[in-house]
């Protein structure tokens, strides 16, 4: 007995797993993080499971209704081949939904990432080098005072064209949308970024650093980096619902991916022509969205109350 | 006061020049071309000619200091000329849209109204909304009350406009049809039934807006309230004796609503901009729907002036924010 215990304290508690016992106990976040997980299996392998090609057109099974129509109209077209119906070509919506969910998740991750590296080394030059610190931060404000969802469609409309030409209509789009995103989107976290890295600075493990002459190189890399981790990660969960709002939004609007590529923003969009005959093609799509965002808005709650040091101890 | 006011003024005025020439540069490598519709059989010096007429020939600098000449020139003084019945203005070359051949301005003074009435409706009405939910949130913190609005105002903001204004039109226009799908601009409120059909038009763009605008404001009314809730200077007016009633309402909500209000001042042109969303789905032609047939136009001279208009609506309201605050908190102005 007594044995176990001083086991237990014996053992080096890493932080990281006093912040897992503190994002356990955010309920929302718990069902938020099982339901992203969920999403992104789903997407990821679930075109494995459920084989149809999403572009395949087959014209004698269109405009399936979903199976459940039966419930309330038990005259409706349905099939158990097509479970989620088929849209006016006869292409799987099921299928369809999953292709969408790759390319949609893809860009929210990868805008995200690049807008949280763009905005933590822009942050950290500027809490770190005072020479740098008025410009950049200068530069972020007048980046703050872009209107940016319509530069965002300026852009894509300027843009589109040339990049299809060099790298083919789906990769071009795509390092289009992701970039146009992740430079509308750092500002933000440089600025937290900097806030936290100048009141590091003035702490005395930095002193200390210094005064054994680290370098500013191994200083950010050791020292002020793991420190400003938790604001990362909170605006990075931010960050990732923005870009997956941002780029169905872009789709929505007409100037996204090309128009037989299926994103979920893409769908809706198509689908909103015969919204009043189909309704499932518009809401099955905008739940994918919603809930994801929903999902990592909640993630982004918990992770903050559980890197928050004055939350975590009560 | 009047001295802090003036330093934030003057540096909006860089502020305002670095977009305008960002937007323009942006602009400038358009692949576009206004020639294009220009029937082939016009020969090629007939249209060279008029590229030179339509400035096209010139430097770029040249250029862009004729656009700023023409925006923040030519265009008020048009409007004074209008609002007074002068003639400054002249014979002056306004700026003109490529894809209508008539100037810009006429056609963003025409759309405007619409952009405002749904915009500014569902700001109020959003703003009127989030204030009493935050309040009434934070004092009865992890009540069932503050779950169930926590709850709604993560779903208001996590859920995008465009599915919640799709999923408003599926219900209530095409299974309840209770409300047209289309806002009809060209309405005019004359009498009773029109001014009902008028409401009942709105009703639904207006509610997308708002639940999304009073989402993000409650979170921030909920959030400061709960921070000055725990403060001292409460305790002390409880131990004064005060009703609890004007401890909330007039100490701790006064205090609290100093952030807030900036943060309904910064969302304006936030506000703005997502309305260009919100009026494709309903298919108001405001603002949002000029900026995108402009854009599928290929129509710059349009794209040009509205993502500027843009601009000027956050550097202003950046401005009303930061003098709000000034006036609302001392500690900011000695700065």
């Amino acid at each position: 007995m007594t044995d176990t215990t001083v086991q237990t304290k014996a053992l080096s508690r890493n932080q990281w797993w006093d912040v897992w016992d503190q994002f356990k106990t955010h309920k929302g976040a718990v069902v938020g993080g099982g339901f992203l997980l969920f999403i992104t299996l789903a997407v990821l392998f679930g075109p494995y499971l459920w084989t149809l090609d999403p572009q395949r057109l087959d014209i004698r099974a269109k405009d399936m209704r979903p199976i459940y129509t039966l419930l309330w109209d038990s005259g409706a077209k349905v099939s158990w081949g097509h479970p989620f119906g088929t849209d006016n070509l006869g292409r799987d919506t099921m299928a369809k939904l999953m292709a969408g969910g790759q390319v949609s998740m893809a860009v929210g991750w990868v805008a995200m990432l690049l807008s949280i590296v763009m905005g933590t080394a822009i942050g950290v030059v500027a809490g770190y080098f005072k020479r740098f610190d008025g410009l950049l931060m200068r530069f972020t404000d007048l980046f703050l005072a872009l209107p940016l969802l319509p530069l965002l469609l300026v852009i894509m409309m300027l843009f589109r064209d040339s990049l299809r030409k060099s790298f083919g209509p789906e990769m071009g789009i795509f390092i289009l949308i992701v970039i146009g995103i992740g430079i509308t989107s750092w500002m933000q976290t440089a600025r937290i970024v900097r806030g936290d890295v100048l009141a590091l600075k003035e702490r005395d493990f930095i002193l200390a650093a210094r005064s054994i002459g680290t370098s500013p190189r191994h200083m950010i890399s050791r020292h002020l980096l793991p420190n400003v981790m938790s604001p990362i990660m909170v605006s990075a969960t931010l960050g990732l619902a923005n870009a997956i709002i941002t780029e169905s939004a872009l789709s929505f609007l007409g100037l996204g991916f090309p128009s037989d590529f299926p994103t979920w923003g893409k769908l809706l969009f198509d689908a909103t022509d015969r919204m009043e005959l189909y309704p499932e093609r518009v809401i099955w799509p905008g739940i994918c969205i919603s809930f994801t965002v929903l999902s990592v808005n909640y993630i982004g709650d918990g992770l903050r109350d559980a890197l928050d040091p004055r939350i975590r101890g009560r | 006061m009047l001295n802090f006011t003036i330093r934030r003024l003057l540096i909006s005025v860089p502020t305002l020049v670095f977009i305008s020439l960002v937007i323009f540069l942006l602009l400038q490598l358009a692949p576009g071309d206004p020639m294009a519709q220009v029937p082939l059989t016009v020969p090629p010096e007939v249209k060279q000619k008029m590229r030179e007429a339509l400035g096209l020939g010139q430097p770029i600098h040249i250029q862009y200091w004729k656009w700023l000449v023409q925006f923040f020139w030519v265009e008020p003084l048009h409007l004074f000329d209008y609002m007074f019945n002068t003639v400054y203005s002249e014979g002056m070359q306004r700026v003109i849209s490529w894809q209508t051949r008539s100037p810009v301005m006429d056609i963003v003074a025409q759309r405007i109204p619409q952009t405002l009435w749904v915009v500014g409706m569902s700001y109020v009405l959003g703003i009127m909304i989030a204030l009493p939910l935050g309040i009434i949130s934070a004092y009865k913190q992890y009540s069932i009350f503050d779950q169930v609005g926590t709850f709604i105002s993560m779903v208001g903001f996590s859920v995008p406009t465009f599915f919640t204004g799709v999923l408003l039109i599926v219900v209530f226009s095409v299974q309840l049809q209770w409300f047209p799908s289309i806002y009809d601009t060209t309405h005019k409120v004359t009498d009773f039934s029109s001014l009902m059909f008028q409401i009942k038009q709105m009703i639904m763009p207006v509610s997308v807006l708002a639940l999304y605008n009073a989402a993000q404001i409650g979170r921030f009314m909920r959030a400061s309230m709960l921070d000055n809730l725990n403060q001292d200077y409460v305790r002390t007016a409880r131990a004064k004796g005060l009703p609890e009633k004007v401890v909330v309402l007039v100490h701790v909500l006064r205090n609290s609503m100093i952030p807030v209000i900036t943060v309904i001042a910064l969302g304006v042109p936030q506000v703005f901009g997502g309305a260009i969303i919100t009026e494709q789905v309903f298919k108001v032609n405001g603002l949002g729907q000029l900026l995108i047939t402009a854009i599928q136009a290929n129509d710059l001279p349009m794209v040009q002036t509205l993502t500027f208009i843009f601009a000027i609506l956050i550097v202003l309201f950046n401005l009303i924010a930061d003098v709000l605050y000034g006036v609302l908190d001392p500690r900011i102005r000695y700065d």
